[in-house]
C-alpha cells in the first residue's frame, strides 16, 4: 500500500472546482427552507437534497416586516445535528460578518440573499475570500454574471419569494436563459455591446458565447408552490429548485415536500405529475405580484 | 467490437457531466429513469448526488428491484461518490431507510471527510493508470472502510483509506472523475466491459 499513500501533501480545499462541484451534485433536486430541526427532518425524510436554514420563511418575513437577519447559530447547529444532507444558510447582502459566522459554523453553502434585509446598498460580499461556496439570486443575466464575477458558485433565479406565485420565477428564468441563447448567436463585435448592456465582465460574456451556458449551475427559487410549478421551471431550464414557503405553508408539508421531490426528478413525465399532484391538500395561499408592498427581487445590485 | 451503450442513472445528481464525459468518448448514452430504460443499456453509471435522495427516488420510480436484478446478473456498473454508496454492500452513517445494491463487497462511510469546507482536490495514483496521476475532486466524499475478498483497491488517501475499488465489472470511486476533463476512469470502466 506504500504507493497508495499520496494525496496528503498536495490536498487543496476551497477551490473553485470543489465549490462549484457541490452545486453540480444538487442538480435535479429540491432544496427546502426550514426554520427548525423538526422541519429539517421532515425535509430530509421527503428526499430533499439540502436544507436552507432560516429564521422565518419568506412569507412570514413578508407578513411580519422589520429587519430580517441571519439565523441564530444555535438553530443552525441544531439542524446540522439532525440531518446528513447539506445545510445552507442565508446571510444579508453585503454582510461580510454574517458570512464569516456561517463559514465558521461550517454550513455547506451560504446564500447571500435578498430575502433578508440588505446590509449594504452598493456592494455584495467578496465571495472569493471564502472557502465555503456561495449561491446568489439573479433576475437577469447581467446580475447573474456580476454575482459570478464576485465569486458566486451557484446562481438561482430570484422569483418573488414568499408569494406562492411562480410568475416572477418564470420571468427571471426566461430572461437569463433567453439572453444566453441570443449571445450564442452574436458575433464578436456584438459581444462587446452585450457586456456593456448587461454591465457584466466581457470575459464571462465571451465564455457564454462559446459554451452556451453559465459557468456555474443555475437553479430556480421564489414562488414555487406545487409539483407542477417545479416541473414548469425545470422544463424552462432550471437545474434544481429551491422551495421556501411552498412546503411548510401548505396544509400537509410532508406530503407536499415528497410530491415536489418526485415532480422535480420526473419533470418531463406527465403521468407521474398527475399521480403526485393528486390529493395534496391546500398549497400555500398565493399573492398577486401587483399587490405587493415590497418586491424582494429588487434588492441586489 | 462495437462500443457498449451505457445508461446514466438520471434520478438526481451530476447526470449531465457523466453523459458529457461518455459522449466525449464516443459512447452512446441513455438516461435511465424508469425500468424500461434499463433494458436498453449494457452497463450503468451511477452519478454523484445525494445518496439518500437517490435511494428514495429508486423506490418511488419502481427502479430499485429491476436494477438490483440486473446488477445481480452481472451488469457492469460505475459509481462515483453517491453512486459508490449505492453500489456498496454496507452504508455507515447513512439514513436508516437508505438502500444499497451490494454489487461490490465494500463498507462505505458517508461524508467521511467532513462537511463541504473539508471538500478537496488532489492528485492521486490510480493502479492501472500509470502514465500520470488522476486529478481527483472529493466533495463531502465517502470513504471505503472495509473491502471484502475479491475487491481490488485501485487508489487510497491518508495512508491507506481506499477511494477507488473494483470487483469484477463494478468500479467505484469516492471522488468525481466527471468533474475533471481526464476521462481515463470512464475509459477504464468501458475497457473493463469489453474484457
Amino acid at each position: 500500500m506504500a504507493d497508495l499513500t499520496n494525496g496528503i501533501v498536495s490536498r487543496s480545499t476551497g477551490t473553485d472546482l470543489v465549490k462549484r462541484g457541490l452545486a453540480d451534485m444538487l442538480k435535479g433536486g429540491v432544496i427546502m427552507d426550514v426554520v427548525d430541526p423538526a422541519q429539517a427532518k421532515i425535509a430530509e425524510d421527503a428526499g430533499a437534497v439540502a436544507v436552507m436554514a432560516l429564521e422565518r420563511v419568506p412569507s412570514d418575513i413578508r407578513r411580519d416586516g422589520g429587519v430580517a437577519r441571519m439565523s441564530d447559530p444555535e438553530m443552525i447547529q441544531g439542524i446540522q445535528e439532525v440531518v446528513s444532507i447539506p445545510v445552507m444558510a442565508k446571510a444579508r447582502i453585503g454582510h461580510i460578518a454574517e458570512a464569516q459566522i456561517l463559514q465558521a459554523l461550517q454550513v455547506d453553502y451560504i446564500d447571500e440573499s435578498e430575502v433578508l434585509t440588505p446590509a449594504d446598498e452598493a456592494h455584495h460580499i467578496d465571495k472569493w475570500a471564502f472557502d465555503v461556496p456561495f449561491v446568489c439570486g439573479a433576475t437577469n443575466l447581467g446580475e447573474a454574471l456580476r454575482r459570478i464575477s464576485e465569486g458566486a458558485c451557484l446562481i438561482r433565479s430570484k422569483g418573488e419569494a414568499g408569494t406562492g406565485n411562480v410568475v416572477e420565477a418564470v420571468r427571471h428564468l426566461r430572461s437569463i436563459l433567453g439572453d444566453i441563447r441570443k449571445i450564442t448567436t452574436a458575433d464578436q463585435a456584438e459581444l462587446f455591446d452585450w457586456a456593456k448592456r448587461l454591465q457584466a465582465p466581457l470575459p464571462l460574456v465571451q465564455e457564454i458565447a462559446e459554451t452556451g451556458t453559465l459557468p456555474v449551475p443555475m437553479f430556480c427559487a421564489g414562488g414555487i408552490a406545487t409539483p407542477a410549478d417545479a416541473s414548469l421551471v425545470m422544463q424552462l431550464g432550471a437545474q434544481a429548485v429551491f422551495v421556501g414557503s411552498g412546503i411548510f405553508k401548505s396544509s400537509d408539508p410532508s406530503h407536499m415536500a415528497k410530491a415536489i421531490v418526485e415532480a422535480t426528478a420526473n419533470y418531463l413525465d406527465p403521468d407521474i405529475l398527475v399521480k403526485v399532484s393528486r390529493g395534496l391538500g391546500d398549497a400555500m395561499p398565493g399573492l398577486e405580484i401587483g399587490s405587493l408592498e415590497t418586491k424582494l427581487s429588487e434588492r441586489g445590485w | 467490437m462495437a462500443l457498449p451503450r451505457i445508461g446514466v442513472l438520471a434520478l438526481q445528481g451530476a447526470v449531465d457531466l457523466h453523459v458529457h464525459a461518455l459522449e466525449r468518448l464516443g459512447v452512446e448514452t441513455v438516461e435511465v429513469r424508469r425500468a424500461e430504460h434499463l433494458a436498453l443499456v449494457d452497463g450503468l453509471v451511477l452519478p454523484g448526488g445525494e445518496s439518500s435522495t437517490i435511494s428514495k427516488l429508486l423506490v418511488i420510480n419502481e427502479l430499485f428491484d429491476p436494477l438490483a436484478e440486473r446488477l445481480a446478473a452481472g451488469m457492469p456498473a460505475f459509481g462515483t461518490c453517491a453512486g459508490m454508496i449505492m453500489l456498496s454492500s454496507e452504508i455507515l452513517d447513512g439514513r436508516e431507510d437508505q438502500l444499497s445494491f451490494s454489487a461490490i463487497d465494500i463498507s462505505v462511510r458517508r461524508n467521511a471527510f467532513g462537511r463541504q469546507i473539508d471538500s478537496f482536490e488532489t492528485d492521486l495514483e490510480v493502479i492501472g493508470l500509470a502514465e500520470a496521476p488522476v486529478h481527483a475532486v472529493f466533495i463531502r466524499a465517502p470513504v471505503v472502510e472495509r473491502v471484502g475478498p475479491g475487491v481490488e483497491i485501485l487508489a487510497a488517501v491518508d495512508e491507506g483509506r481506499p477511494v477507488a475499488c473494483r470487483q469484477g465489472q463494478v468500479l467505484v470511486t469516492s471522488f468525481h472523475p466527471e468533474l475533471s476533463p481526464d476521462l481515463r476512469l470512464h475509459e477504464l470502466f468501458i475497457k473493463g466491459m469489453a474484457a
